[in-house]
C-alpha cells in the first residue's frame, strides 16, 4: 500500500476525484457519466499536445513552437479542405502529420545538429511559424461555410459510444503507453533526462534521440492542428495562441520534472484533465470564466512545490553541467 | 637579509587584444545593425526623418527596460516568463487607483511598488523552495494576468490625467522621448552594475556554477532574490511607461512582451544556460529589433510577418557563429 501511494498519479487522481466531489456539491449533474465523457473529449486536444510535450521535456528539451505548428498545419489543411473538398479525411490527417513532423523536424535538427538550446530554437521557431500561416493564407480566414461537412463532423461522429476525438485520443495515449514503457528508444528518452553523460556510455546517441523527440511533439502538433480547426470550424492566424503554456502547464501539473527524466504518460494525461475539468466546470457553478487563467496559474504553483519533494536527489545539481559531447 | 619578492600583481582581467573586439558578438550585432539600418534608409523615403528614427524607438524602449533586467536574471541561469503579466497586473492597479481618484505620482508608485512586489514573489518561490524558475514563472504568469482578468473582465480603465501621459507620450528635449532618456539611463546603470561592481561578478558567477559560489561564501540566494525584484521592478517601470502611452489598461496589455524580451536578451548574445553576456549586446539587440520592426513597418508589411523576421534573427544570430566554427574546423556535418 505504501508503495502505491508514492505514485504521484495516485494523488494527482486523488486531487482529481475530490475536485469533481466539490464541483458536484455546486452542481449535481457534473459528475454524471454523460458529462464527464463531455469533459474527456473537450480535453482530448489538450492530452495529446501534453503528451507529445512530455516526450520533450523528458529530456530536458522544451518545445514552445507546438502551438504555433497546431496553427500552421491546420489552416494548410482547412485552405486543402476549402480548394480541394474532394480530398478524403484520413488523406488530410497523413497530411497533417507529415507537416507536423517536418516543423518538428526542423526544430529537432536545429537542437541535433546545431547544439542550440531547444528554448531558443523553438522561441524563434514559434514566431516563424506563427508568420508562416499569415503568409499562407494571406491573413484571410477559412470559415465554417468553406469546410466540407466531412472535415467538421469526422471527429464528431460516434463510434462504440464515444465521438472519434475521443478515440483518437484514446488511441494516442495507448500508443505513447506502449512506446514509452516497451520500446528502448522509450527507455532511452528517460534515460537521457536522468544522466546525458551516462547515457552516452551506455551507447544512447542523445542528438538523435532530441531529434527524434522533436519529431514527435511536431507530429502531434500537426494532427492536434486538423482536430482544432475541424473542431473549432475557424482557421485563422489567432488560433491557439499561446496555447504553448497550456500545454506546458499540463505537463507540470502531471508531474513531469522541467528539469528532464521524471514523468509518466499518465501523469500528463491527468495533468490536462485537471485542466480541463477546471475550465468545463467553471460556467456550470456560476464562476466567471475570468477566474480560470488565476486558477490554472495556482493549480501550477500549487504543483510544482508539491512535486519539488521528491525531486531532490543527492548529487544531481553537481551532474547538470557535465553535458554529453 | 632576504629579498623580499615584489608584490604580484594579478589582473582583473586578461588583456584582450583588439582582434577579438573585432570578433566579438557585440561587432556582429553593429554589422547586423548597420546593415538594416542602410537598407532601410533605401528602402523608404521616410526613414532618415528624425521624428521617424524618434518614433521608432518607441518600439523598443519599454521592452528594452525590461530585457536590461531579464539579461542579468538569464545569465545568473533564472528566467522570467511573467514580465509580461506583471505589467498586466501594474497597469490594473494603476487602473483601480485612479477610479479610487489618485494622482500622477501615486499612480507611478503604485505601479513600481507592485512591480517589485510581484517580482519579490516569484523570487521568494524560486529561493525559498528552490522550485525551478521556468515552471514558477509560468505559473505566476498565469496568476499575476489572471487576476488582471479577475479584476477587469472584459472592462477597461481610461482617462488617465494630462499630466500621467508624460512618462510615455513627453519628449525631454527635440526628438528624444522620456522612454528613450529613460532606457539610455537604465541600460547605464545596468552596465555599472553588471560589468564593474562584484554584484554582478558574483551574477556572472552563480550562472556558470552555483554550487562552487555557494562554497565560495557568495549568498546565492539572496543575489537570485535581488535579481527576481529587479526584473520585477522594470516591468513596474515598463508598465508605468506603457499605460500612459496607450492611456488605458486592459486585462491583455502587453501580450507576448515576455518572449520579445527573452528575444532581445538571447539576440544580445546571453547564453540561455547562464554565465555569459553583456548589456551593450542586449542594448544593440533592444536597437536592432527597433529598427527591423520600423523598417519593415514604412514598407507596410504586417506585424505578423515582421516576427519571422525576428524569429529568423534569433535563429540564424545564433547559429552563424557555430556554423562558422564547424567549417573552420572542418567537421560541418
Amino acid at each position: 500500500m505504501k508503495s502505491f501511494l508514492k505514485y504521484r498519479e495516485i494523488w494527482l487522481l486523488a486531487g482529481i476525484v475530490v475536485l469533481i466531489g466539490l464541483i458536484s456539491t455546486r452542481f449535481p449533474g457534473f459528475a454524471v457519466p454523460a458529462n464527464l465523457r463531455q469533459v474527456f473529449n473537450d480535453t482530448s486536444i489538450l492530452m495529446i499536445l501534453a503528451l507529445g510535450q512530455m516526450v520533450v521535456i523528458l529530456t530536458r528539451s522544451i518545445d514552445l513552437s507546438m502551438a504555433s505548428n497546431l496553427c500552421f498545419t491546420g489552416m494548410v489543411v482547412a485552405m486543402l479542405n476549402a480548394a480541394h473538398p474532394a480530398i478524403p479525411i484520413p488523406v488530410l490527417i497523413v497530411i497533417a502529420l507529415a507537416i507536423g513532423l517536418a516543423l518538428g523536424a526542423i526544430n529537432g535538427f536545429l537542437v541535433w545538429r546545431l547544439n542550440i538550446p531547444s528554448i531558443v530554437v523553438t522561441l524563434g521557431t514559434l514566431t516563424i511559424y506563427r508568420g508562416a500561416t499569415f503568409v499562407v493564407s494571406g491573413g484571410a480566414w477559412v470559415n465554417a461555410d468553406q469546410m466540407s461537412s466531412d472535415f467538421i463532423n469526422f471527429q464528431r461522429a460516434a463510434f462504440l459510444g464515444l465521438p472519434v476525438l475521443s478515440w483518437i485520443a484514446i488511441i494516442v495515449i495507448a500508443l505513447f503507453f506502449l512506446v514509452m514503457t516497451r520500446t528502448q528508444i522509450g527507455r532511452s528518452i528517460h534515460a537521457i533526462g536522468v544522466n546525458p553523460t551516462a547515457s552516452v556510455y551506455a551507447g544512447i546517441d542523445v542528438g538523435r534521440t532530441k531529434f527524434i523527440v522533436f519529431c514527435i511533439s511536431g507530429m502531434i502538433g500537426g494532427l492536434a492542428g486538423y482536430l482544432w480547426i475541424s473542431r473549432y470550424v475557424i482557421a485563422s492566424v489567432e488560433v491557439a495562441n499561446g496555447y504553448e503554456l497550456n500545454i506546458i502547464a499540463a505537463c507540470v501539473i502531471g508531474g513531469i520534472s522541467i528539469a528532464g527524466g521524471i514523468g509518466s504518460v499518465g501523469g500528463a494525461v491527468l495533468g490536462a484533465l485537471f485542466l480541463g475539468i477546471i475550465s468545463n466546470a467553471l460556467p456550470v457553478i456560476n464562476i466567471s470564466p475570468f477566474w480560470q487563467m488565476a486558477i490554472s496559474g495556482s493549480a501550477i504553483i500549487l504543483a510544482v512545490v508539491l512535486n519539488a519533494r521528491g525531486e531532490r536527489r543527492q548529487g544531481r545539481i553537481i551532474l547538470r553541467k557535465a553535458e554529453a559531447a | 637579509m632576504t629579498d623580499t619578492p615584489a608584490p604580484r600583481r594579478i589582473p582583473d582581467r586578461l588583456d584582450k587584444p583588439l582582434s577579438s573586439a573585432i570578433f566579438s558578438w557585440e561587432a556582429l550585432l553593429v554589422i547586423i545593425a548597420v546593415l538594416i539600418f542602410t537598407v532601410n534608409s533605401f528602402a523608404s523615403p521616410y526613414f532618415l526623418d528624425p521624428w521617424s528614427l524618434s518614433d521608432l524607438t518607441f518600439n523598443f524602449t519599454e521592452k528594452g527596460l525590461i530585457a536590461l533586467a531579464m539579461a542579468l536574471l538569464i545569465i545568473s541561469g533564472e528566467i522570467d516568463l511573467s514580465v509580461a503579466a506583471i505589467v498586466a497586473l501594474a497597469s490594473t492597479m494603476m487602473g483601480m487607483a485612479l477610479q479610487a481618484g489618485a494622482g500622477t505620482p501615486v499612480l507611478v508608485a503604485i505601479g513600481v511598488v507592485v512591480g517589485l512586489g510581484c517580482g519579490a514573489c516569484n523570487g521568494l518561490l524560486v529561493t525559498r523552495l528552490g522550485l525551478p524558475s521556468i515552471v514558477v514563472t509560468i505559473g505566476t504568469m498565469s496568476l499575476f494576468r489572471g487576476i488582471a482578468f479577475i479584476i477587469l473582465g472584459d472592462q477597461a480603465y481610461k482617462g488617465y490625467p494630462e499630466s500621467f501621459a508624460f512618462f510615455g507620450q513627453g519628449y525631454v528635449s527635440w526628438v528624444f522621448s522620456f522612454e528613450l532618456a529613460l532606457f539610455l539611463a537604465a541600460a547605464l546603470i545596468y552596465w555599472f552594475l553588471l560589468h564593474r561592481t562584484s554584484f554582478g561578478r558574483r551574477v556572472f558567477a552563480i550562472g556558470n556554477n552555483p554550487v562552487a559560489c555557494q562554497f565560495s561564501g557568495v549568498r546565492v540566494d539572496r543575489i537570485k532574490f535581488i535579481l527576481f525584484c529587479l526584473t520585477g521592478l522594470m516591468s513596474g517601470i515598463a508598465s508605468v511607461l506603457i499605460t500612459s502611452r496607450l492611456g488605458s489598461t486592459r486585462p491583455s496589455i502587453a501580450q507576448g512582451y515576455e518572449l520579445e524580451a527573452i528575444t532581445m536578451v538571447v539576440l544580445g548574445g546571453v547564453s540561455i544556460l547562464g554565465g555569459a553576456g553583456s548589456i551593450l549586446g542586449v542594448v544593440l539587440a533592444a536597437f536592432i529589433m527597433g529598427l527591423v520592426t520600423f523598417g519593415l513597418g514604412l514598407l507596410n508589411v504586417p506585424g505578423i510577418v515582421m516576427s519571422i523576421f525576428i524569429g529568423l534573427l534569433l535563429i540564424i544570430v545564433i547559429a552563424l557563429p557555430i556554423v562558422w566554427r564547424r567549417l573552420r574546423e572542418g567537421r560541418f556535418a
